[in-house]
């Protein structure tokens, strides 16, 4: 509907957010479609200690969808902005709200969305949250801006994990899309590596190296329990959760080399699933959960295959390219991203499965893990930027690339709707 | 005179002291803890044993106790190297390293107790799961020479650590040469 009146964005263009953002977009390419928005300052956000507004337009940016457009002047959820004077700013939607103290101490964080272009309201919202959960509020209100203009379900109020490295402390660490607003959900002397949420949002799986071996463990968010659920003799590693959260698959060395097994979500029934002679490691589930996508070297390089989750034969799907790694598939199947190795660089690459036609979305040399957002709009990933491992979104078309956070951080892992 | 004779030497001794501590945290930072324990382990039984009740007075006081490493295998293996080094992109132990796997297999053969983790590690090229099942395959072709040197499965368990623990900071061909590795540990 409003994505009738587009714009393009010029080559190479850079914008900077204003200074309460914790990140950089970096807008690039022609051609970018986006919704002229503009989101006024929330009345009284200034006395809640976010910047509500702010959230919510860095959101909207982030996402490659929208571009934010000023909104002079006081307005809050109650105002009857003159639509003509909006659309001669040459904007298609416009936000307003309040955030308003109550006596227990949450805030009443109250917000309505007008169509510009057709001069209607498109709705609104009342929310009492807690002090805490007021980014949470802003990301929701992103999320309905989001899916009242696109048609479809935003991310923004999902959550991420990732691991930090500091000195010789590890941390496993969940925050919310945007990488602000952190919490330690683990931290170790030794490594960890590849965390995986569960389909629901409520436990981790990752590697620790604790016991000094590679062991898989689940771990609940809320509540910190956790349990090794396999600790086979070698290694064990790469832990994916299939779509309805009842079986792991992996990659165990407990009969000699890395070969993929599936067992149930305690660490029951395990079951080896490839038999190659080779190295097959990183499976992930399609969310149909009948095919994993994995990588094997028994070509003579590492390559992405896919099999039948009840086994079989595997295919290969990764041609260009002596070494493709770190597979993460849309949630709709059509989109396959890896990292490819081309030359020295290690490079964020998307394949079109229908077409075969691979992509670089990048033009950075030390990309890994990446992960798909729910709606499968964005990709996370890590990379290096001035010397440090630094967490990135990105469109599916390469176009926009935001950096979250100025802290080092790597193997980012996007989590499922809700929480 | 005197009182300078004085300060000269009491001098001498803190700068004694100092180069004496200073040797002691060279020797810490340099040596194995392995190879400072080796005479501690071995002549505590080898002392004990012959009087048969040292405390009772019951050993002739000229005796002294035989302490002779070479016939001990298992502290023979302590001093080898515990470090196998491989080419890029290789799973090869190198005949280089021939002498080491000999060592610990002997040790393994003849102290049917002792048990060995190998621990395979690359440099920091690429994905971490690939690299964590390379340095899989690195520590379970050192297990399988040491298995037809004599050690048996049991006494020997290939892990992988990728390319999490490097040896040393760098992303250079020396510090990746460095990184490439499977060590011995004993569990």
């Amino acid at each position: 509907m409003l994505n009738r009146r587009t714009f393009f964005a010029a080559s190479a263009l850079l914008l900077a957010l204003p200074a309460f953002a914790q990140f950089r977009v970096e807008i690039s390419g022609v051609g970018a479609t986006q919704v002229p928005i503009a989101v006024a300052k929330f009345r009284d956000e200034d006395r809640s200690g976010q910047s509500v507004s702010g959230i919510i337009r860095a959101d909207l940016e982030r996402s490659g969808l929208f571009r934010n457009i000023d909104a002079p002047g006081s307005l809050d959820e109650t105002s009857q902005p003159a639509m003509s004077e909006w659309r001669s700013r040459a904007v298609d939607a416009l936000v307003a709200g309040s955030v308003t103290r109550l006596a227990d101490g949450r805030f009443d964080v109250r917000f309505k969305l007008w169509d510009v272009v057709k001069g209607v309201e498109l709705g609104g919202q009342s929310n009492a949250v807690n002090p805490a959960d007021l980014r949470l509020a802003a990301h929701r209100i992103a999320d309905f801006v989001y899916e009242k203009l696109t048609g479809e379900k935003g991310v923004f109020s999902t959550r991420i994990a990732y691991v930090v490295k500091n000195g010789n402390r590890y941390t496993l660490r969940v925050a919310d899309a945007d990488g602000e607003s952190f919490q330690v959900a683990l931290e170790s002397a030794e490594p960890i590596i590849s965390p995986a949420w569960a389909p629901d949002g409520r436990e981790l799986a990752y590697v620790s190296f604790e016991s000094q071996k590679a062991v898989v463990y689940t771990q609940e968010v809320a509540t910190g329990k956790r349990r090794a659920i396999a600790n086979f003799r070698g290694s064990n590693s790469a832990p994916a959760w299939s779509p309805d959260g009842r079986t792991i698959a992996l990659t165990l060395s407990r009969e000699g080399g890395s070969q993929l097994y599936l067992m149930g979500r305690s660490g029951d029934n395990v079951q080896r699933i490839t038999n190659s002679g080779a190295i097959d490691t990183e499976p992930v589930f399609t969310a149909d959960g009948r095919t994993l996508y994995f990588v094997s070297d028994r070509g003579g390089t590492p390559q992405i295959y896919r099999m039948s989750a009840a086994g079989g034969a595997p295919e290969r799907v990764s041609f260009s390219g002596s070494y493709n790694i770190s597979p993460a598939i849309s949630a709709d199947g059509r989109t396959l991203a890896y990292i490819s190795r081309q030359g020295g660089a290690f490079r964020l690459y998307t394949l079109d499965l229908a077409s075969g036609n691979a992509q670089a979305l990048t033009d950075t040399s030390d990309d890994e893990s990446p992960s798909f957002a729910p709606n499968g709009r964005l990709i996370i990933y890590a990379t290096r930027a001035e010397g440090r491992n630094v967490l990135m979104t990105i469109t599916l078309d390469g176009k926009i690339k935001a950096r979250l956070m100025s802290t080092t951080a790597h193997e980012p892992v996007w989590g499922p709707y809700g929480r | 005179m005197k009182s300078v004779r004085v300060n000269t030497s009491v001098r001498w001794i803190q700068a004694l002291c100092v180069v004496a501590a200073g040797a002691w945290l060279a020797g810490c930072s340099s040596v194995a803890l392995d190879e400072n324990k080796v005479p501690v382990e071995t002549r505590t039984p080898s002392s004990v044993k012959p009087g048969g009740g040292a405390a009772a007075g019951a050993a002739p006081q000229s005796q002294v106790a035989n302490v002779d490493l070479t016939k001990n295998a298992a502290n023979a293996a302590d001093k080898l190297p515990r470090v196998i080094y491989f080419d890029f992109d290789s799973y090869v132990v190198k005949d280089e390293f021939r002498p080491t796997i000999e060592g610990q297999a002997k040790a393994l053969a003849t102290d049917r107790k002792r048990h060995l983790a190998i621990e395979g590690h690359t440099d920091e090229r690429g994905g971490r799961e690939y690299n964590l099942a390379l340095g899989q395959k690195r520590a379970e072709a050192v297990a399988k020479s040491l298995t037809l040197l004599g050690a048996t499965d049991s006494q020997l368990e290939a892990v992988s650590f990728g390319k999490e623990r490097p040896a040393v900071q760098g992303s250079d061909e020396e510090a990746w040469a460095k990184n490439r590795r499977a060590e011995l540990v004993n569990r």
